[in-house]
Parts: C-alpha cells; structure tokens; sequence
C-alpha cells in the first residue's frame, strides 16, 4: 500500500514541468495515493496548478517567508516531518531535487535511491551510474520510507484534468537562519526551456566565439527549438552554464535534438541519449557523435547552418 | 581554520565501463583508478584557501580499501598538510560515508569540509548534503564560486535557472561544480616529499558508526544502446528526413 508525496519544484511563482514528471513516475510505483507538497512563501497559484495533475489526490502546502527561496536546510526539516504520514517521498533529479532530498534521506536515517529511470515494484527501481554505461537494478529496504529522486528525462510530463484539493498544513516552526538567499543571475530568455522543449539545438566548442555562437540561437529561433551546449562551449564562456547539456549539466529528452560541431563526448551523450531523434553536423566524419546519431552530415558548420536555415 | 577535503578514489573518467556479461557488477580488474574529479577540484580549492592565508590546514579523508594510499600520498603531493585514511573493504554508500566524515568533523573541527558534487561512479550526488544535516551546518552545493568573507563564505552555486549566489555561516558544507577551478600538476618533488607527511589509519569500525539498512544492488546491466543512423549527403537530404519524420 503505496502513498507517495512528491516535492514540488517550482520557480518565481510557477510549477515547474518536472514535478508532473514526478507524478507520472509515482504512478508506475501504483500508489495508492500520491500527494503533492508545495513550500513557499505564497503557494496557493502554485499549488492551483499542481491540483490541476491529473492522478493527484491532494496538494498540501507549507507558507512561510523562510520558504521564499528553495534552501535545502531549511526546506528539508519540514519534508521530513510530513514524510512520516508516507512510504515514499519523491522529487526531481534536478539541481533543486538534488540538493533538497539527501537532506530529507539523512534526516529519516535512509539511503535515497538517486536517478530513478525505471520501477519494477515498490521498492525496487533501476537507475544509472557511471554516466549512463550501465544501468543497476536496486532495492530498498521494505521496511523504511523510500526516498528517491526521479531521473526526469525517462518520464513523460501527465496531463491535466485533475481537481485535487488542497491543504494547508502547518510547518516545523524551529528553521534554521544559518544560511541567506543572495540572488539568483538567471539569463533572461523568451526561447523554450531546454529542460521540456520538444526541439534543442546545440553547439559546441568548434563555434569559437560567443559572437558566433549567435548562429546557433538563429537556426532554434527559426525551429521554435531551445538552446543546449556542451561542457567545451560553457566553459571557454560562449554561453552561461545553464545551457550545458550532458551527465554534469542537464539531461534531456527532446522529439529532435541537434548537435553541431560537438565531437560526442560520453559525458555529452548521457544528457541526449534518451532523445527521439539526433542530428550531428561535424566535419570530422569520424567523431563519435556519428555513433548514436540517427542523422549525420559531414560539413563545416559555418556552411551549412546558414543553408539549413533557409532551407527550414 | 582547517578545511577536510573528501577525497574519494574512482574509476579513471576516461575509462570506458564494460558491465559484465552475467549481470553481476562491472569491470574492475586492470582499469586506471583516479581521484574523483569532482574531489580533485575540492582539494584544490582548499589549497587555494590556504594558500591566501584563510586556513591553516588541509586534511584529505578517503573511505577506501587499504590500497587507497597511493590515492592519498597524491592529494598529499597535490598540498594537502595530513590525510586520513578510513579502512573499508567494501564500497560504502553515501549515507554511510556521511556519517563517516561526521565522525572525522566532529574530531577534527574544521571550519569547512569540501565535498565533490558527485562521485562518477555511483552518480549519487548525495553524501555532502548528508553530512550537512547530520552536522546541523549550512550546505552549499554545486560551488562555482567561493568567498571568505570572516564567518561567513559566499558561495555561487550552479543551478538549473543560473547562478545562485548564498551566504552560509561556517562551519559550512561546500560541494564542487567542475567550473570552480582547474586542479594543479603534481611535481615530482611533491610527490618526494609527499612521502613523509602524516597519514592516519583508522578501521572503519573503531569509528561506531551505526549499521543502516542501505540499498542493495541485485543487478547490472548495459545500458540500451541507440543504433546508428544513417549519414545524409547535404543539406538537402536532412531537411526531407526530418519533415518525414515530422520534426522540420
Ligand atoms: C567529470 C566530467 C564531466 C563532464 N560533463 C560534461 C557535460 O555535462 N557535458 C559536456 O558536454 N561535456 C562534459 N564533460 C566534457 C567532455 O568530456 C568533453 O570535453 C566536451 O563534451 C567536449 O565538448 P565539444 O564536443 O564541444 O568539444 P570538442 O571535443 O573539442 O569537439 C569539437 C568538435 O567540433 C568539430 N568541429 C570543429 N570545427 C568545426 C566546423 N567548422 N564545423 C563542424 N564541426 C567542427 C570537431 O571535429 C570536434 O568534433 C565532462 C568531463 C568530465 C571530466
Ligand atoms: N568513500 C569515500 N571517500 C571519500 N569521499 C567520499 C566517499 N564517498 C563519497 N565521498 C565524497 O562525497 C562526494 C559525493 O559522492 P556521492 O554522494 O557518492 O556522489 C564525493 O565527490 C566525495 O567528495
């Protein structure tokens, strides 16, 4: 008899997608009931939303100011306290999932099972390690709460069409104030979300600048596609880190991904290998990007982007 | 102020991890064992710290097999004053791991501990967050940046909206991001004289650390494999794939 709570991850006021993600992971668990969990400083729009997943049973939601920003110490303390109710406690393998649910495990006295990417019973789940090259098989103990955080790009977002209720519930009131919320530099951006768009567009160190990078937001603009890049790009400063793609950056699942002079490192291809179809522009013919493309073309880039363009 | 660099041992990055064929772990035997990457740009970080005269000493803890001293006498080439060295046979999960280093806090006092993110083996991403709450101490995760600013470290963390920037009272928990900082060489009289700094061994269970009920692996497999397409001649070829496929 499964109940599941699921953290809710959200940002300036919105859920984020990869908590349906979540949802949609709790349901191949067949719970029994999966709840909702909203922190926040005001979570009633959030909470709205969350109500909204179709499969919920109810959203609860803890307001207090010190839950203005997502401070794992601060956060995980009153998980903690409304886990008891539950066997599993869910959340996303994002960096907010990531950096909150240990410190809900550790709090309970449990391992968390990390990068849940399938479920073959309550307790039993398969999961990634060393980047992706092999997949484990493993099992929690049955007797004590499952902690787990949920590898967002095997699950599909559930749909809507759900009317869950929503409860306050009152929150731990002893917080810690060891640690303050600075500011978060976030690029401003009107392209998709790389984390839930269909389409990505990606480039590599070969495009040399972040002058010329400019092309490869031109080719997503024209594609209605996001924005993604490897570790050499971010790195050598073309782009902000919150495009990085690959097992130290984002993972990701879109209907098409397209790589362009990124020579298809293993860290890169763990964060695209579960896309529906890959693209790799590269000059050189032997870059093993070529190994899981669906699609290659051998080229300069500096030639072919702009044909691509136009030919879109 | 001391800083305790966690230093785990993992399989080379560069190695390509085969699983073996009757599902029961993967292969180890022969292949290049190295500092976690994460760990390597952890130490370095405290050194720099030391280096700039806000600490006094760094401390590398590994949690390993007794062949683990070779890893150590590196990150003691690398700078670090001491290692200690924590005896374990078997691989120890992250919890496990947490309670170990708190065991190592509570005796050494450090005013930090720099953790890696995330170990490449296991990809748990798990036992610095863990120690900061067995500790009751501030976490920054992710650290692309850190300031010392008296008792307080201003940490810019990587995360998946940007960059978030924290204040953290210390002693505080760091966990490193790859962009942090690029690790220094070992010089080879480094590794001279790495020779006779001190290292501590301590047996795993003089530390009485509970027993926890952990996870148990019962399988291993390679991941699915993505066959490999087909190469198109020009541009024109790709955009009639992919409006076939309904994607352009
Ligand atoms: C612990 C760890 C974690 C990591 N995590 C990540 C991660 O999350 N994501 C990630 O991406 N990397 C990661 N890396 C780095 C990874 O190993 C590679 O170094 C990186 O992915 C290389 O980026 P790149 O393909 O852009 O650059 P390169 O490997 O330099 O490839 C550039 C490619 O561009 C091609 N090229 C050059 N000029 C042109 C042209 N004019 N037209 C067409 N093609 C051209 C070249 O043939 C080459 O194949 C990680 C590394 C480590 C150690
Ligand atoms: N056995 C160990 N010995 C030393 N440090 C460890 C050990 N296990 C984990 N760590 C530290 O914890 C970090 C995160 O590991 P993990 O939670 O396993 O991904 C690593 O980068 C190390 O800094």
């Amino acid at each position: 008899m499964s109940k599941i709570l699921v953290i809710a991850e959200h940002l300036n006021g919105k859920l984020n997608s990869a908590t349906s993600r979540c949802v949609t992971c709790a349901n191949a668990i067949k719970a029994d009931s999966i709840d909702v969990l909203v922190l926040a400083d005001a979570p009633e729009a959030i909470a709205a939303e969350a109500a909204q997943i179709a499969g919920v049973s109810k959203v609860l939601t803890i307001a207090n100011a010190a839950n203005a920003h997502a401070l794992a110490q601060v956060l995980a303390p009153q998980i903690a306290k409304v886990a008891a109710g539950y066997t599993h406690v869910l959340a996303p393998s994002t960096t907010f999932g990531k950096d909150l649910l240990p410190c809900v495990a550790a709090l309970l006295g449990v391992a968390q099972v990390s990068d849940v990417m399938a479920v073959e019973d309550s307790h039993t789940f398969k999961r990634p390690i060393y980047a992706g090259n092999a997949i484990i098989t493993v099992k929690a103990p049955a007797d004590q709460t499952v902690v787990a955080t949920v590898r967002t790009a095997s699950w599909p977002t559930t749909g809507n069409g759900g009317s869950a209720s929503v409860e306050p519930v009152a929150g731990d009131a002893a917080l810690p104030t060891h640690t303050r919320f600075v500011e978060l530099q976030q690029g401003k951006s009107d392209r998709p979300d790389l984390q839930s768009a269909r389409k990505v567009v990606s480039g590599g160190r070969a495009l040399g600048s972040s002058d010329a990078f400019s092309i490869i937001y031109s080719l997503a603009d024209r594609m209605g596609a996001a924005v993604g890049a490897s570790r050499a790009a971010v790195d050598a400063g073309y782009v902000p880190n919150e495009l990085q793609v690959g097992q130290t950056g984002k993972i990701i699942s879109p209907d098409l991904y397209v790589a362009i002079g990124i020579s298809g490192a293993i860290q890169h291809l763990t964060g695209i290998k579960d896309a529906g179809t890959i693209v790799a522009i590269n000059k050189d013919g032997d870059a093993p990007i070529f190994e899981i493309a669906d699609y290659g073309l051998v080229g300069d880039l500096f030639q072919i982007i702009p044909e691509l363009e136009k030919s879109l | 102020m001391k800083i305790l660099v966690a230093y785990k041992r993992v399989v080379d990055y560069n190695v390509r991890i085969q699983v073996r064929p009757d599902g029961s772990g993967v292969v180890t035997e022969g292949v290049k064992l190295s500092a976690n990457p994460f760990d390597d740009i952890a130490l370095e970080e405290a050194l720099r710290l030391r280096d700039k005269g806000l600490a006094t000493e760094v401390i590398v803890a590994t949690i390993g097999p007794a062949d683990c001293q070779a890893h150590l006498r590196n990150g003691l080439a690398m700078g670090a004053n001491r290692a200690i060295h924590v005896v374990s046979d078997e691989a120890v999960q992250p919890l496990t791991a947490a309670r170990v280093l708190l065991k190592l806090v509570e005796k050494e006092q450090p005013g930090i501990v720099i953790l890696g993110k995330q170990a490449i083996d296991d990809d748990a991403s798990q036992t610095g967050q863990m120690l900061a709450t067995l500790w009751g101490r501030p976490q920054a995760t992710f650290a692309s940046k850190v300031e010392i600013n008296g008792e307080t470290a201003r940490v810019t963390r990587e995360v998946d909206a940007g960059l978030e920037v924290l204040d953290v009272d210390l002693p505080a928990v760091i966990t490193t991001d790859l962009r942090l900082n690029e690790p220094r060489f070992i010089k080879l009289p480094d590794i001279m004289k790495a020779k006779s700094k001190p290292m501590e061994t301590i047996a795993i269970a003089d530390l009485g650390v509970p027993a926890a009920a952990l996870l148990t692996t019962t399988h291993y497999a390679p991941p699915a494999k993505r066959s490999k397409g087909v190469m198109v001649k020009d541009v024109a070829e790709l955009v009639a794939a992919l409006k076939s496929k309904g994607l352009a």
